[in-house]
């Protein structure tokens, strides 16, 4: 059956040796949509976002971009260029400025033109604040500079959505204001996303739904005002106003 | 003693030209030689990996001169015949690969596996990953033990006299038994080592401070 959504996920298992981590996870993420993913360490969190990328292959489940189920197709290298991913540890490449960092997938994997990659590189390092820092290696910048120069890399594929596994959580405090800048300009733009964060600022200004996961289950999904102030779950209650009081409301 | 080099110099200079062709072919493609090793231990399956482990164990284990003898002397026997030259070249690329396939091999391995995983998120296939991302980062941290190799393989070469060669030592043993003097012959032979091997080790320096990531 085709589907309008972009993104679906269906009943999605993972298993590491024995130890089963994700246990049937289901959801979907239409375009222009930006859902966020909370819940506590080693829930699976991380490993929902490999699994869709397959950089880690899910155990059971399918998963949809658009018509495609991409949990068995064979061109997963394909599919990648599709589906942007930003780290948590930013991934940048330490041998290449900002600027190659941008231009490595467009030359190598996109087989696009030197000229032409270098001005979608510039384009892109413009669109997340870093023009001026298009020459610099990633030792020679701070760890918001770093972060943006991923969102950029990711961007300039052209995805028709981004991951984002914790995006903020190796920053200093001072520096995760510019990465969320960014990531809101984004949402508004009508990128589609789906964030694992622990920003409940974000979350509650900027995303349409929130999934609370626990124990490799969705517990509980929904509109982000619903959850903080009126949630079905107890434990969704009980963890969200957790988080509240770790990290603050955050700038709304 | 500068009567001497004045007298023979074209002999000394003769021997160092092939001194320094042997080393740096043989240094050049050991490393790539010693590249396809390490992919090969590290990202190949049990059987490649088993079999470079193999390959490096038996040349490590081996002295350098006995592997040398035997495909100078040992491999006509299987109507394979070597000039002097050609068979030193291709022992020493054997021996130095096997070293720089270790000093590579733990070079990749310090580089973070995040890095692969982020070039595959860009849709780089492992290989690609490799190529582009890990490898122009592991050879850079390599240099400093690959100038190691490079010296080691000047003087090792001089072992290729023994089968014959015309590098530097044969030619100064050539020289010596003419004029019977030994010692001068054999100082100027050292110090023809000694100063190619500093400038060698400078030009290395520098490059290795030009190709360095801030
Ligand atoms: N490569 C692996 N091998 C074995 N177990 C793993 C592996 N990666 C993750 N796990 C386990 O799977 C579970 C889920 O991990 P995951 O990283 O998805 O959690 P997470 O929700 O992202 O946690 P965090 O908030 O700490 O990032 C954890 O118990 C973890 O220990
Ligand atoms: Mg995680």
């Amino acid at each position: 059956m085709p589907t309008k959504h972009l993104l679906r996920i269906e009943n999605l298992h993972h298993s590491f040796e024995n130890e089963e981590v994700l246990k049937g996870i289901s959801f979907s993420l239409d375009k222009g949509e930006t859902k966020v993913i909370v819940g506590p360490s080693g829930t699976g969190k991380s490993t929902v976002l490999n699994n869709i990328i397959r950089l880690v292959p899910p155990t059971r489940g399918k998963i949809y971009l658009e018509d495609t189920e991409i949990t068995s197709a064979k061109n997963i290298n394909e599919i990648r260029q599709q589906i942007g991913f930003v780290f948590q540890d930013f991934g940048l490449f330490n041998h290449l400025t900002a600027k190659g960092n941008v231009m490595i997938g467009l030359t190598k994997v996109k087989k696009m033109d030197k000229n032409e990659a270098e001005e979608l590189a510039l384009f892109e390092l413009d669109r997340v604040g870093l023009k001026d820092y298009a020459n610099s290696y990633p030792s020679q910048l701070s760890g918001g500079q770093k972060q943006r120069v991923g969102i950029a890399r990711a961007l300039a594929m052209q995805p028709k959505l981004i991951l984002f596994d914790e995006p903020t959580s190796a920053l200093d405090p001072e520096l995760t204001g510019e990465v969320l800048k960014v990531m809101r300009n984004l949402a508004e733009e009508g990128m589609t996303m789906l964030v694992v964060t622990h920003e409940m600022g974000f979350a509650r200004s900027v995303a349409d739904e929130l999934i609370f996961m626990e124990g490799g289950n969705i517990v509980e999904q929904g509109d982000p005002e619903k959850l903080f102030t009126d949630p079905d779950h107890k434990r969704t209650k009980e963890f969200l106003f957790q988080l509240t009081n770790l990290y603050g409301e955050g700038e709304k | 003693m500068l009567d001497i080099f004045m007298e023979y110099y074209p002999l000394f200079l003769r021997g160092l030209g092939v001194t320094v062709f042997v080393t740096i072919i043989s240094c050049f493609s050991g490393t790539v030689l010693g590249t396809f090793l390490a992919l090969g231990k590290i990202y190949g399956n049990k059987f490649v990996s088993a079999l470079v482990r193999l390959f490096i164990s038996i040349i490590r284990g081996t002295p350098l001169l006995v592997q040398l003898f035997i495909i100078y002397y040992g491999l006509p026997a299987y109507g394979i015949r070597l000039t002097p030259i050609i068979a030193a070249v291709i022992s020493f690329i054997i021996n130095s690969g096997a070293y720089q396939a270790e000093y590579l091999r733990g070079s990749i391995q310090s580089i973070s596996g995040s890095q692969l995983k982020a070039a595959q998120s860009i849709g780089m296939t492992k290989w690609q990953g490799i190529r582009h991302i890990i490898l122009p980062q592991a050879l850079r941290r390599v240099i400093p033990s690959w100038t190691n190799e490079f010296i080691y393989m000047i003087k090792y070469s001089s072992l290729a006299y023994v089968i014959g060669a015309k590098e530097l030592m044969t030619e100064g043993k050539l020289i010596a038994s003419r004029n019977y003097q030994f010692f001068n012959v054999y100082f100027i032979v050292a110090l023809i080592y000694l100063v190619v091997i500093v400038i060698f080790v400078y030009l290395f320096n520098k490059i290795e401070k030009k190709v360095t990531i801030p």
